[in-house]
């Protein structure tokens, strides 16, 4: 048997011809994946009746999937390969099982293991969050300590930020989250199946669109069920528009961390026209209750279509007029350039995705790589600039923008009608393994379902791109002014719920 | 500098009338149920069985709004015939009683309690929790800080700090992980101060409802004053809310 199985993006695959490799041959087998430059989609663990075992979703320019029975403990990946280091601490988490020799062996997100084995961080849990957590220190007269967090000035999301600083310059930043962790996998394991999509559609709610159609491709891999033409447009519109309503927030947002604010209260609003625009598509503003498995629960007549193709037709200019604004003044190039810069072989160790991969010169978009819905037929986007600073993430966002707007516009003229829906009773496939990726608005984000031999779901296991990419923002702060961390966070703007999960 | 002037002229102004002009939202969003109670009790079971989040309560023949997220399966299931979805956004409830409806909610400006009126009418500072959802309730409050809503104008604001605030406004099922940090957020407001549940998570549980690494309900840790369902809320609904409550 190969030690490696290919599979396809959304394809069912009976989970008895994945492999299962000894362990020592696994482990090898993965690093040398990580070396010839592929990248980890999923690695984490599973219980199979007493066994507990361990898969691993891999990508070059093809998917893999490989596994093996986990043992206990065993010898850390990550300290040859830093592409694994998120991955070991889950399963550690997860699973209790322990990646011997992990240079950063911290909890994750703070909860008891599935497994009922002994805790990997010594945690009982009686104590609050987080627990049993070394913080990274630096030592030295001049050397002091910012702690942020967990409730921020704003109306954010909770998280815990902890800069090493000398004066203004920041050494080290240690991002430790896990306050918004409210047990999805688990859920989704658990629940019956009328309640998935919701959960899904809730992991990370500005990313509705991208988990909810991971999912509902998965179940549909499983179910069999057929999507017709129309309502892949639908939902591939759907997406696009959620790309380009958060890239406009965050650019806005960013102008307001430069303290140029015209642009602010500009994209604040123009933002708001794109969420009504998925608001005419489905009736949320965030897509809520448009993707189930099967297709969409809206149609997109004459009418839908003619509204959306106004309302771009008017936005467009006036998006590009803000952009001109924002990107041609001197004041904001100034604090754009060269600040916050992840470079490009860290960026591929620590596999960044989405936006912050493509400013760092890794090109990886799912649509491309593994298209679903309607992008095999779709053009690409080329981001032209590539230096990983807070301006190559600002500008590939702009680019993204203009391109969204393009396939909208590309996918309006067509005029396919979608056939209206009705709910069917999903019944899986026993022993089956679905793995689905498709490029939210952030990056990658990957659901993956594996069934026992009645079809019901074993495990449910979910990544958002910020699994990856919270690394890259402690990365980013490297040496950076502390006053700077504001515009390099939201550069990123990563998910805490959906890393929380 | 005649790049900033141009984009002012081009952007104009635009903030909204509300509520001194009713907004009309597309036909597409889903507001206010309107329950038909006289529907046949198979159909309705039908419902309440497929119903995701098991807000149906098929006996008394209406819906939770604390747990209803809105979907709109109930809709399309009975074809209009057991559920239609208003595009009135209008919904925040002072009891959370009056949320399971028929279609019917008590006007919230009759129900708001008056010393609160008299104390914050002119000038409400919240501090926003963010517990455990999914960050889609936040990004919906944010957007009221835009200038088409403006919510400045009222004399509301969201503010940085517990101390300077008048009252918490709470997102999100409120996870394990976050309990220690909304109750101490809570009791560095100053009292009097008035407590708001916004979002089906906050109410109920939302999506996560039944989860073991959630509370799950606000009211059970914190007395709540003024709920605002959604999942999340629609801005206006919010803006509703904090107007009829407090105004
Ligand atoms: S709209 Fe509300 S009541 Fe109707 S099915 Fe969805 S969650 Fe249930
Ligand atoms: S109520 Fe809905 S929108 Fe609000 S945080 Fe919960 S899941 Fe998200």
């Amino acid at each position: 048997m190969d030690k490696l199985l290919h599979i396809r993006n959304g394809e069912k695959v009976n989970r008895a011809e994945i492999p299962c490799l000894p362990f020592s041959q696994f482990r090898q087998t993965l690093l040398d994946f990580a070396e010839e430059g592929g990248q980890v989609v999923q690695f984490f663990a599973y219980q199979e009746s007493d066994a507990v075992k361990l898969l691993a979703v891999l990508r070059s320019d093809r998917l893999f999937v490989t596994g093996c029975e986990a043992p206990q403990s065993f010898d850390s990946l990550t300290a040859v390969s830093e592409k694994f280091h998120m991955f070991e601490r889950e399963i550690g988490e997860q699973y209790g099982l322990k990646a011997e020799g992990h240079p950063w062996l911290k909890m994750v997100r703070y909860h008891k293991n599935y497994s009922g084995t002994a805790d990997v961080f010594g945690n009982d849990y009686s104590q609050d969050i987080p627990g049993n957590y070394p913080y990274f220190t630096v030592e030295g007269e001049t050397v002091h300590e910012v702690a942020v967090g967990p409730v921020h000035a704003g109306i954010i999301e909770p998280g815990h930020f902890r800069f090493q600083c000398c004066g203004e310059r920041v050494f080290h930043l240690e991002i430790q989250l896990g306050y918004q962790h409210r047990g999805v996998e688990k859920l989704l394991q658990s629940v019956p199946l009328k309640r998935l999509p919701i959960i899904a559609e809730t992991i990370a709610g500005d990313t509705t669109i991208g988990h909810g159609l991971c999912q509902a491709q998965a179940l549909e891999a499983l179910a069999d069920l057929q999507v017709d033409d129309g309502a892949r447009v639908v939902r591939t519109i759907a997406l696009e528009l959620e790309r380009i309503a958060n890239h406009i927030g965050d650019l806005g947002a960013l102008s307001l961390d430069v303290a140029f604010n015209p642009p602010a209260a500009y994209f604040g609003r123009i933002r708001g026209e794109y969420l009504n625009l998925s608001q005419i598509l489905g009736g949320s503003r965030f897509g809520r209750g448009l993707v189930r498995p099967g297709g969409v629960t809206h149609v997109m007549g004459e009418e839908q279509r003619r509204l959306l193709s106004d309302k771009l037709a008017e936005l467009t200019p006036e998006v590009e007029h803000v952009n001109e604004l924002i990107f041609g003044s001197p004041s904001v190039q100034a604090r754009f350039d060269n600040t916050g810069t992840v470079r490009r072989q860290d960026a591929e160790k620590i596999g960044l995705v989405g936006y912050a991969g493509r400013a760092s010169g890794l090109a990886y978009d799912a649509r491309v790589s593994f298209p679903s819905e309607c992008y095999a037929e779709l053009p690409a986007n080329r981001n032209l600039k590539t230096e990983g600073d807070v301006c190559s993430r600002a500008t590939v966002r702009r680019e993204e923008i203009m391109h969204s707007t393009g396939l909208i516009n590309l996918l309006l003229a067509r005029s396919q009608e979608a056939k209206s829906y009705t709910p069917e009773e999903l019944n899986l496939a026993p022993q089956s393994l679905v793995v689905t990726l498709n490029e939210g608005w952030r990056g990658e984000v990957s659901h993956c379902i594996l069934t026992d031999d009645q079809g019901k779901i074993m495990r449910y296991k979910v990544k958002d791109p910020s699994f990856h990419n919270w690394t890259g923002l402690a990365l980013a702060l490297r040496d950076e002014g502390i006053s700077d961390f504001p515009l390099c966070n939201k550069s990123f703007n990563l998910s805490y719920c959906g890393f929380d999960l | 500098m005649l790049k900033v002037l141009k984009n002012r002229l081009e952007q104009g102004h635009r903030t909204s009338r509300y509520p001194k002009e009713q907004i009309h939202l597309y036909k597409r969003f889903r507001g206010l149920p309107k329950v038909n109670s006289s529907c046949r009790a198979e159909l309705v079971q039908q419902c309440a069985a497929a119903c995701p989040q098991d807000a149906i309560m098929a006996d008394a023949c209406r819906i939770d709004l604390g747990r209803c997220v809105f979907c709109g399966l109930c809709e399309t299931l009975s074809a209009g015939e057991f559920v239609t979805f208003s595009q009135n956004f209008e919904m925040g409830t002072a009891q959370r009683n009056d949320l399971f409806t028929s279609g019917d909610l008590p006007a919230l400006a009759d129900h708001a309690q008056k010393h609160f009126k008299k104390l914050f009418g002119r000038s409400l500072q919240l501090r926003q929790i963010s517990a455990a959802g999914c960050n889609a309730c936040e990004a919906d409050t944010n957007v009221l800080n835009t200038p088409f809503f403006d919510l400045s104008r009222f004399g509301i604001q969201f503010v940085a700090s517990p101390r300077h605030a008048d009252g918490i406004h709470v997102t999100g099922p409120i996870s394990e992980n976050m309990r220690a940090a909304t109750l101490e957020t809570f009791a560095a407001v100053p009292s009097p101060k008035v407590v708001i549940a916004s979002g089906a998570c906050a109410i109920s549980g939302g999506p996560f409802h039944g989860s073991e690494d959630i509370v799950g309900d606000l009211n059970s840790i914190i007395p709540v004053d003024l709920y605002i369902p959604g999942c999340p809320p629609h801005p206006l609904t919010t803006l509703h809310a904090l107007l009829n409550y407090f105004k």
